[in-house]
């Protein structure tokens, strides 16, 4: 089931979009979520689905790839799509009981649901395109400005490239602690809640020595080749601007500006 | 305890890009009693074999039957099999977590649903098994405890559960020489006092040697060569084109062949080595 989440993976193509600047990705990304609450009707999700489905063709991330990613968010759409079609009032379509299905709820949940699926598909193009270490240092640079009221850009960004450099090896490693404990016939899967929180602990003290263990060899191991935050440090690959960077973040802006005409209409 | 494998196949990440087959139809047999030695590169599946033995992964086809109970059937109660294998990861000391060495050792047997006198009376008798004194070291955390006696008491946690098949991957990896030996003495006792089936998962042909009855060698999910350890070092070049070498000495030995020397064939220790040359010696001498 971990392997299913594909929010945060890198999926390499060499397309132009992975070979854009990661500050042009992270402020489009943005736009396309601005954008998404902009539009208040169905008209506006036709440009915003051929917008992503153009991104998605360039990008060469296979289709299936991307809806796979949706799967572990199949629950909090179902919710909110309900959430949406029992609460709203108005003219009413269907009673079941004291619960009643309005036009304007169905209406509502589908635009709700739609939204939120498009928000997670645009979003997940992001990472999808770029690698891990990219994001942060565009992630830092866009920070950068914050710096002056105390923001501590660069250890954020190094944070969080520590994090997910950690996500694939801690998997594993629960992985193998948790076949071990069950080799000595600790039960993962039956009991109720107390008796299942009880059984995790063969499985989270070990996991917390060993990331622990981790944290201090690699303090080590980045003290020792003088690491010392972010001050006067350089970069082996700059980030530069091309011209797909401009035109890219120019048909942004006309999307942009087409979704806030889809609002006027 | 004897186990047979038939037409083992195993696929991590079937039908992803990132497929690959880990075990191709692999068939093997393993006696009752016997001392095998599971050699391989990383990656060759050696490790995903051993997972399979007690059921820790399903194949994706093929089965797998441990006197004659098939504990690859959907039915079956894999608390049953993991009674009957006992498997001891690689590195097994990553996985203590309880306060003391005792209770480490007895969440094994407790999980086995046994009685309080019979699992101290377990823990006791492994303890013993893997040289570590009882009334010492008991009550101490494991974590203050070092490298080689953490890996004892990670083994002596799998021994109290009385396996009649013992699976060790790579027993010794990460540990000093002396350390090694001693586990490996130890391993070798307990086989020769229990007359368990014990599977010894290594990459290094040195230890596998001098202990083991009967040499599988993997090589990219099958099985490369089986056989006793002699008839193993005798194919050298097949060894070396998966890039396994015999031990130091056996090669030695077989150079001096090369050269019309005439020696016993089934050599692996640098002891018996020496005695043979000198034997060698000895003899021209008197010629």
């Amino acid at each position: 089931m971990l392997k299913d989440i594909t929010i945060g993976q890198h999926y390499p193509t060499g397309s132009v979009i992975h070979k854009l600047d990661p500050r042009t990705k992270i402020l489009i990304t943005f736009a396309l979520i601005v954008g998404l609450f902009i539009i208040n009707r169905f008209v506006g999700y036709i440009f915003v689905i051929a917008f992503i489905a153009a991104a998605i063709t360039i990008s060469k991330i296979p289709f299936k790839y991307m809806i796979k990613g949706l799967k572990p968010l199949y629950v909090l759409i179902m919710i909110t799509f309900l959430i949406n079609v029992f609460m709203t009032s108005g003219e009413i379509l269907l009673s079941i009981g004291p619960v009643n299905v309005t036009r304007e709820g169905v209406y509502q949940a589908v635009f709700m649901a739609m939204r939120l699926i498009l928000l997670v598909i645009g979003t997940s193009l992001l990472t999808l395109t770029t690698s891990p270490i990219m994001l942060t240092d565009g992630i830092e640079h866009l920070l950068n400005p914050f710096k002056k009221i105390g923001l501590p850009a660069h250890e954020l960004a190094m944070m969080m490239t520590i994090a997910l450099r950690f996500i694939p090896t801690l998997l594993e490693e629960t992985d193998k602690i948790m076949k071990a404990q069950i080799a000595r016939g600790a039960d993962f899967e039956s009991g109720n809640i107390i008796n299942r929180a009880k059984s995790l602990v063969p499985l989270l003290v070990p996991l917390f020595i060993s990331a622990f263990r981790r944290a201090d060899e690699l303090a080590m191991a980045m003290e020792a080749r003088c690491y010392r935050g972010g001050e006067h440090r350089t970069r082996m690959k700059a980030l530069k601007m091309e011209k797909r960077d401009f035109i890219s973040s120019g048909i942004t802006m006309v999307f942009i500006g087409i979704l806030f005409y889809t609002r006027a209409m | 305890m004897s186990i047979k494998i038939e037409n083992l196949t195993y696929i991590y990440n079937p039908k992803s890009p990132f497929e690959t087959k880990a075990l191709d139809d692999v068939s093997l047999e393993i006696k009752d009693g016997e001392f095998i030695g599971l050699i391989g590169h990383t990656g060759s599946g050696k490790s995903t074999l051993t997972q399979h033995l007690n059921g820790l992964i399903k194949p994706t086809s093929g089965k797998i039957v441990v006197n004659n109970f098939t504990i690859t059937d959907a039915s079956v109660k894999l608390v049953e099999v993991r009674k009957k294998v006992g498997l001891v990861f690689q590195y097994p000391e990553h996985q203590l977590f309880e306060e003391t060495v005792y209770k480490d050792i007895a969440f094994g047997p407790i999980n086995l649903g046994l009685q309080e006198a019979e699992v101290q009376a377990r823990i006791k008798e492994a303890m013993d098994l893997v040289k570590l004194p009882y009334e010492t070291l008991k009550d101490r955390s494991p974590f203050e405890l070092s490298g080689g006696q953490r890996r004892r008491v990670a083994i002596a946690g799998v021994l109290a559960m009385k396996p009649e098949v013992l699976v060790l991957d790579e027993p010794t990896a990460g540990l000093d020489p002396r350390a090694r030996d001693e586990i490996l003495e130890q391993i070798k006792y307990l086989h020769e006092k229990y007359k368990n089936t014990i599977i010894l998962v290594s990459h290094s042909m040195e230890d596998i040697a001098k202990l083991v009855d009967r040499i599988i060698v993997m090589h990219r999910g099958k099985v490369a060569l089986t056989g006793e350890p002699g008839e193993i070092f005798k194919q050298s070049d097949v060894l070396e084109s998966i890039g396994l070498g015999i031990p130091q000495i056996t090669h030695l030995i077989n150079k001096l062949k090369d050269l019309g020397i005439h020696l016993r064939e089934d050599i692996f220790t640098v002891e018996e080595a020496k005695e043979e040359i000198l034997k060698w010696i000895r003899g021209k001498g008197n010629a």
